[in-house]
């Protein structure tokens, strides 16, 4: 399957998602330069964590601007699958591709652990491999990933069964304790209306491997590559 | 503007605000055959502290090991750089930032993190790592709270900005640095052993290239400052201190790490301490070779900045290369690409003078060399009387506690002991997907991708012991250092160092300097580890009086398959536990007697070390045949903290923690046993089944050793001493700090 990951000047986490992309999952990936506009034909486009343009201003908030963005836009609205992790989801709600909005965490601090998620979704090509409410343990590490909707978005996410995976804890009860940074009804991913966008804080880039902690990023992969290669 | 500055009267008003000595002003006029102009005098200024010349310690620095037949580049360098094999090495440095901290503690600590991170990518070396040492006031104090969380948070701002993982480091809080904090960064990177390339200017017209971040009037005479005591007038001196912008340092290293690869370059040095003085005179000295510049050319983010000024400047972010001739377009593509500014603003020349140029005017001439070699001094040097009142302390005088289990509450409870989960949690410590061993454990370990390597680093310091015995607790820092490296199952290669001291003038102070560095160079003699590079930072004073001695060492160990690694938490239920060592029952020095009983005296421990040597050879021996289950050194606390911390299984505490049944082995104070601090030991566990082959490899290295008791149950019970629940204790232990931070 081909995979194609963005990169801004300040991306950080393409290279972990290209490496657990070709060596652990063994698929082609193409690196796009955010002043590029082609993609590369790619069947998903995964949109890297990291502080995209510094993110002084607000994260995400200049990226979805930049010449690649636009293409992604596009694959999307065509139904390409897009997967936006950490800043990159920050990025997809700031580009509308995504609802709702990212804000700073509970404790108004930068937060790296292992989190545990509970998958609310399995209808999702990113979360098909996945049994309903089977937990995952997936880092996080990120200091706005506090997630806000308005009372009408959140009633929409809820109709249309948008909310893929929310914090928990190690026996999947959502507890507040559980919920690291404060978000929405312990919400830690979403889908669009179409089903082929979706953005998490959690990093499955990082936890696809035992000897990193977790393999539990890999049900993510597996999810999308079941989906374009049909294996199911 | 610029003629205003350049008319300044030399006085000797304006030689002492300089910070040079009438002698050395004297030396200059020598060197130049005349008096030097006010923009001279302030190359000499910066070049000539102790930040960047060494003048007092320089000396002393010497007689440090530096060899080995790992070491590709050792001092003199920005980073020092090791073989690890297969074709790989490993860059490190570890270096001060403690004045500006001090003054600004966001600012100061990011920019700290921002001028070590160059030092290593300007080496050719892509940054894996990064790791610090802290050390505060108490933190009951509201000031050091502030100091404390400002740190942190400009620490965590700029590694996480950049995507280094923060994996390791260690924070004290001591009223011996209540008015003089320590901030010491150390920086970790990898590249092929063709990727290295230094800071040198040759061929004679080849172009020399400013990049980064425009030059303003920031940090102007920061290596000055931190060449000087701090007193109440320091926070005037704020505008010396640098502002961070970690964006622009991110584009930096990915255009650097380019051009270098791409082999566009001929020599490359970041612009830190002295900023494009300092750069140019080095660059210049090195490569044996003259440079020309015009600071016309300089990108300047303020108007009417002079000669002075744009020399002086300490605006972060910033390099200066010499690109390879017919390379200069690409260099440019490359800088384009990233969106960095560049300018052409001088040339090399073949007279071995650095001459600085304003619109072809000449504003500064004078010997390259010159600068770099600032004046060595041997400074007077007497023994403190305090050190024989400290051997003379009676220990019998301090009264023993009846309730044991109420003092290791305690001790597990003070904020230098405790969990630093607060801290780590806030940086991102697996960005890059390397982090195998994550912070809380002895030793980080990280990956080398594509490789069965791995390394393993720790930073430590001990300036407790040093006060109470320069000499040996300069050992025991590298024996400690070492041994983390050791439990986590890897073999120390080589170190770093920071010295971080008060007044080098002063002779007590002078003292402890010169047995401290005597206690580094025997201990890595013995152990066979080099230092590769580091960093004085003197003049840690305040009108009070000066911090504890405190070397800070940066050890770096290899893995050769990283699959061997070993973490310090228990287990397994069931697993044996055993003590390697002798446990002892001094309570001389230790954190148990100065949170206890508040005394910072007695005798500092002493270390044997060829039986640390033997320690360290067969945990490695241990780890190499999978033998054991976890492996912790004693350290602070003693014997009773190390198994407590054994207990705490992971570092995040989202695992469940393991208790512990053991007996106390040895006679004599029973505070002793449980909480002095004495040196080569170790708790291991392993599975029952491995005992025979376990006894047999300590055996062979001659290795102390006794079973002490099995791992299980909820709570760590230690003879009829102590018992306590595992989960309060580990409750105790990890949230100290963050209740004492809410």
């Amino acid at each position: 399957m081909r995979f194609s990951v963005p990169v801004f000047p300040g991306s950080n986490c393409d290279h972990d998602c290209e490496y657990v992309l070709r060596n652990v999952e063994n698929q082609s990936v193409e690196m796009i330069w955010h002043k590029d506009t082609d993609l590369k034909n790619p069947d998903c486009v995964v949109v890297p964590g990291g502080f995209s343009y510094g993110d002084y201003l607000r994260t995400g908030a200049i990226a979805r601007f930049s010449p690649v963005m636009k293409s992604v836009a596009d694959f999307a609205a065509k139904g390409g699958l897009v997967i936006g992790i950490c800043n990159g989801f920050q990025i997809l709600c700031e580009a509308g591709l995504l609802p709702g909005a990212l804000l700073r965490n509970k404790n108004l601090k930068f937060i790296c652990q292992s989190v545990y998620l509970r998958t609310e979704e399995t209808n999702t090509p990113f979360t098909n491999a996945c049994k309903p409410h089977q937990v995952l343990k997936i880092p996080i590490a990120h200091g706005e990933g506090n997630y806000f909707i308005d009372a009408d978005g959140l009633k929409k996410l809820k109709d249309n069964h948008q909310i893929v995976v929310r914090y928990c804890d190690s026996e999947g009860k959502l507890t507040p304790e559980s919920n690291p940074n404060g978000s929405l009804e312990n919400i830690a991913g979403i889908c669009n209306v179409n089903r082929n966008v979706f953005g998490l804080m959690p990093h499955p880039d990082r936890s696809g491997e035992d000897i990193l902690g977790s393999h539990d990023g890999n049900y993510i992969w597996k999810s999308i590559l079941w989906t374009k290669v049909g294996v199911q | 503007m610029t003629s205003s500055i350049m008319n300044v009267e030399i006085t000797d008003k304006v030689i002492k605000e300089h910070g040079l000595k009438p002698d050395e002003y004297q030396k200059i006029c020598g060197i130049l055959g005349r008096k030097p102009n006010i923009t001279e005098l302030g190359l000499y200024s910066v070049m000539w502290s102790e930040h960047c010349g060494y003048k007092h310690s320089r000396a002393l620095l010497k007689t440090l090991p530096t060899k080995g037949d790992k070491v590709l580049q050792g001092p003199g360098e920005n980073a020092g750089i090791m073989d690890i094999g297969q074709g790989w090495a490993v860059a490190f440095k570890v270096e001060s930032h403690n004045h500006p901290s001090a003054i600004e503690p966001y600012q100061g600590a990011a920019t700290g993190v921002g001028g070590i991170l160059r030092d290593i990518f300007t080496m050719g070396a892509r940054p894996v790592a990064n790791l610090n040492s802290l050390r505060f006031g108490p933190l009951t104090d509201p000031k050091v709270k502030r100091l404390f969380s400002g740190v942190v948070h400009g620490i965590a701002d700029y590694g996480n900005c950049m995507g280094i993982p923060t994996v390791a480091g260690e924070v004290v809080f001591d009223e011996s640095y209540s008015e003089n904090c320590l901030v010491n960064a150390m920086s970790v990177g990898l590249l092929k052993h063709d990727q290295i390339i230094k800071g040198k200017a040759t061929g004679v017209g080849n172009a020399v290239i400013y990049i980064g971040a425009t030059t303003g009037r920031d940090g102007i005479h920061g290596a000055t400052f931190a060449s000087t005591e701090i007193t109440n007038e320091s926070t005037e001196k704020r505008s010396a201190v640098q502002v961070a912008d970690p964006f622009m340092e991110k584009l930096l290293m990915e255009a650097t790490l380019e051009l270098i690869h791409g082999n566009l370059l001929i020599g490359i040095q970041d612009m830190g301490a002295a900023g494009l003085t300092c750069s140019t005179c080095e660059m210049a000295s090195r490569g044996g070779a003259g440079i020309e510049i015009d600071v016309a050319k300089v990108p300047q983010r303020e108007k009417g900045m002079s000669p002075y000024e744009i020399l002086l400047s300490e605006s972060q972010e910033r390099m200066l290369l010499v690109a390879k001739p017919g390379c200069e377009q690409k260099v440019h593509d490359i800088l384009a690409k990233w969106d960095l500014h560049a300018a052409t603003i001088g040339v090399v020349t073949d007279t071995g003078r650095m001459v600085v140029k304003e619109n072809g005017k000449v504003v500064a001439d004078v010997p390259a060399d010159s600068l770099t070699e600032a004046p060595v001094y041997y400074p007077a040097k007497s023994e403190p009387a305090i050190l024989k009142k400290h051997k003379e302390f009676d220990e019998n005088s301090v009264p023993i506690p009846t309730n044991l289990s109420e003092v290791l509450e305690k001790l597990i409870s003070d904020p230098t002991i405790a969990s630093k989960r607060w801290v780590y949690r806030q940086y991102d410590h697996m960005v890059r997907s390397n982090t195998l061993i994550r912070p809380g454990s002895d030793a980080a370990v990280i990956r080398v991708k594509g490789t069965q390597l791995g390394l393993a680093m720790t930073i430590d310091g001990l300036g407790s012991y040093c006060a109470l015995d320069p000499y040996e607790g300069a050992k025991i820092v590298v024996a400690e250092a070492a041994r983390n490296i050791a439990c986590s199952g890897a073999e120390s290669i080589g170190m770093t160092d920071c010295l971080n001291f008060g007044s080098p003038e002063k002779p007590e102070v002078f003292y402890y300097l010169d047995r401290v560095v005597a206690g580094l160079g025997d201990a890595c003699r013995a152990f066979g580890i080099p230092i590769t590079g580091g960093n004085v930072s003197l003049y840690n004073e305040n009108p009070t009086g000066a911090i504890d001695p405190t070397p800070i060492i940066g050890m770096m160990g290899l893995f050769q398959n990283v699959e061997n690694r070993i973490t310090q938490w228990f287990k397994n239920e069931g697993d044996f536990i055993y003590l390697l060592g002798s446990i002892g029952q001094s309570i001389g020095g230790s954190r148990y007697l100065a949170v206890t009983h508040g005394k910072k005296t007695g005798l500092c421990p002493t270390l044997n070390l060829d039986v640390e040597l033997k320690l360290h050879q067969s945990l490695k021996a241990l780890a190499d045949q999978k033998l054991l289950q976890s492996s912790h050194d004693c350290s602070d606390g003693g014997f009773a903290v190390a198994l407590a911390e054994s207990c705490f299984t992971g570092a995040t505490h989202e695992e469940k923690s393991l208790g512990a049944t053991v007996t106390l082995p040895g006679d004599g104070r029973v505070d002793g046993r449980l909480f002095g601090e004495a040196q080569s030991r170790v708790i291991v566990s392993f599975k029952a089944v491995n005992t025979a082959k376990v006894e047999e490899v300590l055996k062979k290295f001659g290795v102390p050793f006794e079973k002490i008791g099995t791992v299980g149950g909820d709570a760590l019970v230690i003879g009829k001493e102590v018992k306590i629940g595992i989960s309060r204790l580990s409750d105790l232990f990890f949230t100290s700090i963050e209740k004492m931070m809410a």
